[in-house]
């Protein structure tokens, strides 16, 4: 067996090995669609445009894996927010509308967290009723038509404007992956996430309140889905019960192919959005290079793989 | 005369109808380490839990430094200078020994109250040095550690933490030799620290090398108290199983 010298013995290689595939993954397509404009200016900013929204969940959900707990409801959220703002937008500005929306999904995740922390449920399967539970809501809101977005505020905003030539969803992605890396290795409330997925035990033996915690992850999970949800509104000028729909996976896909543990303890908020950008990439590269959506899935879900086995293999002991 | 840091007066816990601990007295000095040996199932880990605050006593008083105190929760413990060393450590694994030190308790900086890891770092490695815990470095992870380490971490953070009482459950039982003599050098350094230790331990040899005194309990009733200079293993072995 090769031993690692004792200063890397710390390193995780897992942790990397999404950087290095999303390079290889962007040197493959560089080539393969060098005639199809994939490295243009415009298309690169179209793969973080289109991966901003599973971006601003992966940050979420990084929380949520790396305090031990999962949140299945995201992709429902994403739907319901999205509406709850596109309706209050009626009659309402645009801020108003934008406040409810992330009101109703951090306090969804509110009550996702309650149920997990108070009754001592686990999160697994409290969202897994509530992603079914608000995928209805999400149906019956409006009766399953869309709700059109016509303010040019919320559309400039959390759609198509820009600040100084930088389009607002590039924006959206800056400001939640430094917030989220920030809060997640800079302050006690990150520290305490990362002992909570470690050992809860020891995080209860240390005097952390847990269950508090646990609440406040949740909720967090769904404000953010809450603001993916806005952000897709925003794009589309519009919101309908489907947003969000297939999100869920990817957003689960992106974070652990970051780096993020499925146990807990460990979690990478900047790899989640290099696993969000790789997601998006394989997306947009394999529709420039022509193929099926049938084909798209099944490249997608042997990449993914191979990506997760990648990340995972070096950390079983 | 000083009052002793923890003095335990006529403490009872009732599970039910099952008596756990019937009528326990104690009294621990700063500066003294006292051993609670017993069967399983004497009462050990009741005191424990009630001295930590996990259990409320059915009766008695508790008092610190000779003032009573009520403890309600492991942080009411925690904040009277109580701190714990469990058995099976409750250490986060894949964090690094600095942040497993200050977990719970993170030094700040700055407005934006940022973790101050460069201050964490140099207190604990100060505090190890101190204690005498070899350990590669104040960075390592948990999970890189030897047993013997990873104790020694548990102790320096409850010592690092308590200002007058470190109990500590089964320090050296999963240890070898060797780390566990250095773990018991670690322990015995506490003394000078002026903390009053109580110490539970299935080793009488353990318990003859460290305690001033040990107390005995079986089946929830205190059997006796003696000086560890005045007895022998013997008597001890006698007061736990009741032969004597």
């Amino acid at each position: 067996m090769l031993r690692a010298p004792a200063s890397l013995r710390g390193v995780d290689p897992a942790r990397y090995v999404v950087y290095l595939g999303f390079l290889l993954v962007l040197g493959g397509f560089a080539v393969a669609l060098r005639n199809d404009g994939f490295l243009s200016a415009a298309n690169l900013l179209n793969i973080v445009q289109g991966a901003t929204p599973v971006t601003v969940m992966s940050v979420g959900t990084v929380f949520v894996l790396t305090a031990g707990e999962i949140d299945l409801s995201i992709g429902s959220v994403v739907a319901v927010a999205a509406l709850v703002g596109a309706i209050v937008l009626r009659g309402a500005p645009w801020w108003a509308a934008a406040a409810a929306a992330l009101l109703a999904g951090g306090g969804i995740g509110l009550v996702n967290g309650a149920l997990v922390a108070y009754l001592r449920l686990p999160s697994f399967l409290v969202t897994l009723a509530t992603m079914g539970l608000l995928a209805g809501v999400a149906r019956w809101l409006t009766d399953l038509r869309s709700v059109p977005i016509t303010d040019d505020i919320f559309n400039g905003l959390f759609g198509s404007g820009a600040l100084f030539g930088v389009p607002s969803l590039v924006l959206w992605t800056i400001a939640t992956v430094v917030a989220g890396h920030f809060a997640l290795r800079e302050t006690k409330f990150g520290a305490h996430v990362l002992a909570l997925g470690d050992s809860a035990a020891a995080a209860r033996a240390a005097g952390i309140r847990v269950r508090r915690l646990r609440m406040q992850v949740l909720a967090l999970s769904g404000a953010t889905a809450a603001l993916a949800g806005v952000l897709y509104a925003g794009r589309l000028n519009g919101a309908r019960y489907s947003l969000g729909e297939t999100d869920l996976l990817t957003v689960i896909a992106a974070v652990i192919v970051g780096g993020t543990r499925l146990s807990g303890g460990t979690g990478s908020v900047p790899g989640a959005l290099v696993g969000a950008l790789l997601m998006e990439m394989l997306n947009n590269g394999l529709i420039l290079m022509g193929l099926a959506v049938s084909e798209q899935m099944m490249v997608r879900g042997v990449i993914i793989l191979v990506a997760v086995a990648l990340t995972l293999r070096e950390r079983r002991v | 005369m000083t009052a002793p840091a923890l003095s335990l007066a006529h403490v009872r816990r009732v599970f039910g109808g099952v008596v756990a601990l019937a009528d326990l007295s104690l009294d621990i000095a700063a500066g003294e380490i006292v051993a609670l040996v017993g069967d399983n199932g004497a009462g050990k880990s009741t005191l424990v839990k009630i001295i930590a605050g996990v259990l409320p006593p059915s009766g008695g008083r508790i008092l610190l430094d000779g003032t009573e105190a009520t403890m309600t929760s492991p942080a009411d413990a925690q904040a009277r200078g109580i701190q714990v060393v469990h058995q099976d450590l409750a250490l986060a694994d894949s964090q690094p020994v600095y942040m497993n030190l200050f977990l719970g308790r993170e030094l700040t900086k700055g407005p934006l109250r940022r973790l101050d890891r460069r201050r964490m770092i140099a207190e604990t490695e100060r505090l190890v040095q101190a204690l005498d815990v070899r350990i590669p470095s104040a960075r390592a992870a948990i999970r890189d550690l030897s047993g013997g380490q990873r104790q020694g971490v548990a102790i320096a953070r409850a010592t690092h933490w308590a200002s007058r009482v470190v109990l500590m459950d089964e320090p050296t039982a999963a240890l070898g030799v060797a780390e566990r003599e250095r773990v018991e050098r670690i322990i015995a350094g506490l003394r000078a620290r002026s903390l009053a230790v109580l110490l539970i331990s299935h080793s009488l040899d353990q318990v003859f090398r460290l305690a001033d005194r040990i107390c005995v309990l079986r089946r929830g009733v205190q059997i006796g108290v003696r000086r560890a200079a005045e007895t022998t293993p013997n008597e001890i072995v006698g007061m736990i199983t009741g032969a004597a």
